[in-house]
């Protein structure tokens, strides 16, 4: 077994790196480091960061995909952190010191963010080992019954579990079902008597006509309600599947481990600009006020000049982040911001606005603990930051197949960044009824916010629902801007105009 | 062997099954020719990705960073999504598969059911083959012989009296150190070459020459799994035929009238100066909308092709593509005089889709 651990010259890197860190007030899970060479670390990557996971073709993807990108010099992998308590992160052997350091500085900011954000308050911090117990589990349900079942299994899990709910660890939602005790007043029938009435001619006064035709109503209503089912729109369809889809024990094992897994890597989705921000603000600041050597200067500027680079049509998170945060530094350290900030109309005396308040760093790290990708750039993203960092928003052109510049207008960029960020990025679907037609069919329901599904991935992805719900499914949509719905039978696809 | 291997190999099977799976798509629509390397082509495989419910890329577009004015392209449709950050996540891209020209043609031989090809006779070019089976006195370290470098040390203490049994230790000395040698074996090698013949006259178009070009991807990447060597020429001919290069082959346009014969006649005269027909198995692929110069011309062809060409290949192919101008006479000319010659096969695509079966015809009778 080779050594993973670090070398004397990394560990002494490392000591002073880490007294850095906690000297500017980063707190951090301890952190083990790993040092491998570049298949270990593009293995471990393509599974997600941990070295024990189930068996699935689409890891060998991954790696085939990551290992072409390291052989042929497009991408590199510096650095690999997981979230967990004691946190893991991984080191590419063979890397100069000067990268060494400045991913390990990167590395503490992730796990301060992984320790203190809100969002991942709620993360499995042993995932290591749960994992390794998925692994566990699988495997054997393999060696019961083959791997084929089990992999196409886990292929239609897979094509389902962005169905959850990314809140849902933070909200309490209305249940599927409310437990009903089944002699409550709901299940008999119960004649509407209104409130109680002690003196009988007092009764037309207590109990006027129209307040009883009202709760007879409200009656009728909430039975109604409680032949729906279920009684509220789940947005955690997985959960909804676990609880009600007739699936075989094995099924319902690996439903749940897909489930669990989605929900691991959720917060990571959700706080992507601001982790990878967060990270880059602290590497930068580290390495620049502290850790770098003469020599080591260029180097340095090379490396992060790399993580930070744009390109037209991709925004770059590392970039993004760190210059939103380093904004809000100067915001809240000058006094940028409050009622008399946002109310002058002198763009003059806006721009040289100093009360001097110093506040911050302070700011920052309450930044980093309460906020989330979405949250961050609604509250945080200002016309003055938009115009600086050259941002713009862009839009498909079908008559000449290009993405075209659209605009520069700060209300549009927002509205789009907004958008590719909400719910992550997916469309949000919705459980409305496990009983449609009162045939136990399954019908979803698409919350429409201007952009049509992808035909195509809509139709396999049914196919796949199906396998699970076993009758048919429904999803209403829009497509071109009419409401339709589509039904899957099990057979085909069909069509049909709302 | 890595954990990561078992997904791998599990990776490339289903890669495998997807080619299998749409081969005739990929033989009609000439996707990989674009994409060929070396040793290896790229294939995009969209199937393989997890469907997922998504928005469809267009309506959404995008916020970008950087100079440009209002409606300044930033780049070309599809392949915007989610290119860079390679396989971040798998439900953003289409996914380019490299696989090897062997294992393209390992499928495409299991798909079409073609034989092996049992090259013709032993005498064939020979290549020199190492092999490792000698010993002597000179040589690099790295191929020092131990056991025997011992036993001369040894035989040498022995003979001059130093070995002692009761302290057996041998000590080599330069003089005993032995080395390995090897030998040039000399093994038959089947080599091939490919003789591509195509009619430029005006009314073979561009769809046609398309259809050539695909055709002639798959005949060489079917040989080259067949051969260690394959050689390749091209004749071009209108009413006169010319030897030329790849690159004017499928871009050169002549007008004129045509003659086939003038192609054959150098097919043949390439074959008789170069290419002795002992040493080289010899396939000629002739390309035509079938449209001759008269009937005496064809006459001059079947003589050719019955006394000379024919005898001398493997096989000889003729595909006739149908052009702007209908199919010309020359597929049945041809059929009728040589109904019974296994040594000639012959196919008329009319369309990209019946290049696979183009293949079948030329390639499935293993010669």
């Amino acid at each position: 077994m080779k050594r993973t651990d670090l070398s004397p010259e990394l560990q002494a890197a490392w000591d002073e790196i880490d007294g850095y860190a906690k000297g500017f007030g980063l707190d951090y899970f301890p952190i083990i480091y790993k040092v491998l060479d570049y298949k270990t670390l593009y293995e471990i990557a393509a599974l997600g960061g941990f070295p024990i996971r189930y068996p699935h073709w689409r890891f060998g993807m991954e790696y085939d995909q990551l290992s072409k990108g390291y052989t042929y010099g497009l991408s590199v992998i510096y650095e690999m952190v997981i979230n967990t308590d004691p946190s893991y992160a991984y080191l590419l052997e063979g890397n100069e010191m000067v990268t060494q350091k400045m991913v390990m500085a990167h590395v503490t900011a992730h796990v301060d963010f992984f320790k203190h954000n809100m969002w991942f308050a709620y993360t499995n911090r042993k995932m290591l080992d749960e994992m390794a117990n998925h692994a566990t589990r699988i495997q054997r349900l393999i060696n019961r019954y083959g791997y084929e079942m089990i992999e196409d299994f886990i292929d239609v899990c897979l094509s389902l579990d962005n169905l959850i709910d990314y809140h849902a660890p933070y909200i309490k939602r209305p249940e599927a079902r409310t437990e009903v005790p089944l002699s409550s007043p709901l299940t008999e029938e119960r004649a509407v008597e209104g409130l109680k009435v002690d003196r009988d001619y007092m009764r037309h006064y207590i109990n006027p006509p129209e307040y009883l035709a009202q709760q007879r109503q409200k009656q009728i209503e909430e039975k109604q309600k409680a032949r729906n089912f279920p009684e509220n729109p789940q947005k955690d369809i997985l959960l909804f599947l676990l609880n009600y889809a007739p699936l075989e024990p094995w099924q319902h094992t690996i439903l749940e481990i897909i489930r669990d897994e989605a929900y691991y890597y959720a917060p990571q989705g959700m706080t992507k600009i601001m982790n990878e921000g967060w990270a880059s603000y602290w590497h930068s600041r580290i390495m620049t006020e502290k850790a770098l050597n003469d020599s080591e200067v260029i180097s340095f500027a090379d490396h992060h000049a790399g993580v930070v680079a744009t390109s037209p049509g991709r925004l770059n998170p590392y970039k993004l982040g760190l210059e939103l945060l380093r904004d809000i530094e100067d915001r809240w350290n000058k006094g940028k911001f409050g009622k008399e900030y946002e109310e002058c109309e002198d763009i003059q005396a806006k721009r040289n606005w100093n009360k001097n308040l110093g506040l911050g760093q302070e700011k920052l790290f309450e930044v980093r603990k309460l906020y989330n990708d979405v949250t961050f750039i609604d509250e945080f993203l200002t016309p003055e930051f938009a115009a600086d960092q050259k941002l713009f928003s862009f839009d498909y052109n079908d008559r000449n197949d290009l993405y075209e510049i659209a605009s520069r207008e700060f209300k549009m960029i927002k509205e789009k960044l907004l958008f590719q960020l909400t719910n992550f990025g997916q469309p949000y679907i919705c459980v409305e009824n496990g009983n449609y037609g009162n045939r136990a069919e399954l019908y979803l329901k698409h919350r429409y916010e201007g952009v049509d599904l992808k035909y195509d991935y809509v139709r396999d992805t049914m196919r796949n629902l199906h396998t699970i719900w076993t009758r048919p499914v429904h999803l209403e949509t829009i497509i071109d801007d009419a409401p339709y719905i589509l039904s899957y039978d099990g057979n085909e696809l069909t069509k049909q105009k709302l | 062997m890595q954990r990561i291997q078992q997904d791998l190999n599990r990776f490339r099977r289903i890669v495998r099954g997807q080619i299998k799976k749409n081969l005739r798509k990929y033989m009609s629509q000439g996707e990989m020719i674009g994409r060929q390397g070396k040793r290896a082509v790229s294939i995009p495989l969209p199937q393989i990705d997890l469907p997922r419910f998504r928005y469809g890329p267009k309506q959404s577009g995008g916020v970008g960073q950087g100079d440009g004015e209002v409606g300044d392209a930033i780049g070309k449709g599809d392949p915007q999504e989610g290119s860079g950050e390679a396989g971040k996540d798998p439900g953003q891209h289409i996914i380019e598969v490299d696989i090897t020209l062997e294992e393209l043609a390992e499928i495409l031989g299991e798909e079409l059911e073609l034989p092996n090809i049992e090259p013709k006779g032993q005498k064939n070019i020979v290549a020199e083959k190492a092999k490792y089976s000698g010993i002597r006195r000179v040589g690099p370290d790295s191929l020092r012989h131990f056991k025997r470098t011992y036993k001369e040390a040894l035989r040498r203490q022995v003979s001059s009296g130093l070995y002692d049994p009761k302290n057996p230790v041998i000590i080599p000395i330069r003089d005993d150190i032995r080395y390995r040698s090897w030998t040039e074996t000399p093994l038959p090698q089947s080599n091939a070459i490919i003789i591509y013949m195509m009619d430029v006259s005006g009314s073979m178009g561009n769809e046609q020459k398309e259809l050539v070009r695909h055709t002639a991807f798959w005949i060489e990447t079917w040989l080259r799994s067949q051969y260690k060597q394959i050689e390749i020429c091209y004749i071009v001919h209108d009413a006169a035929a010319k030897e030329v290069d790849k690159e004017t082959f499928y871009h050169l346009r002549e007008g004129g009238g045509t003659r086939i014969s003038s192609a054959y006649n150098l097919c043949n005269k390439i074959i008789e100066e170069r290419y002795p027909p002992a040493e080289w198995n010899i396939y000629p692929f002739h390309f035509s909308d079938g449209d001759n110069w008269g009937n005496g011309d064809t006459q001059i062809c079947t003589k050719l092709l019955a006394n000379e060409i024919i005898p001398k290949s493997n096989l000889f192919c003729y595909g006739q593509v149908r052009s702007l101008y209908g199919s010309g006479n020359f597929f049945h000319d041809l059929k009728n005089n040589f109904e019974n010659e296994d040594g000639l096969a012959m196919y008329e695509i009319t369309k990209r889709d019946e290049i696979l079966d183009a293949i079948k015809e030329f390639l499935g009778r293993g010669r």
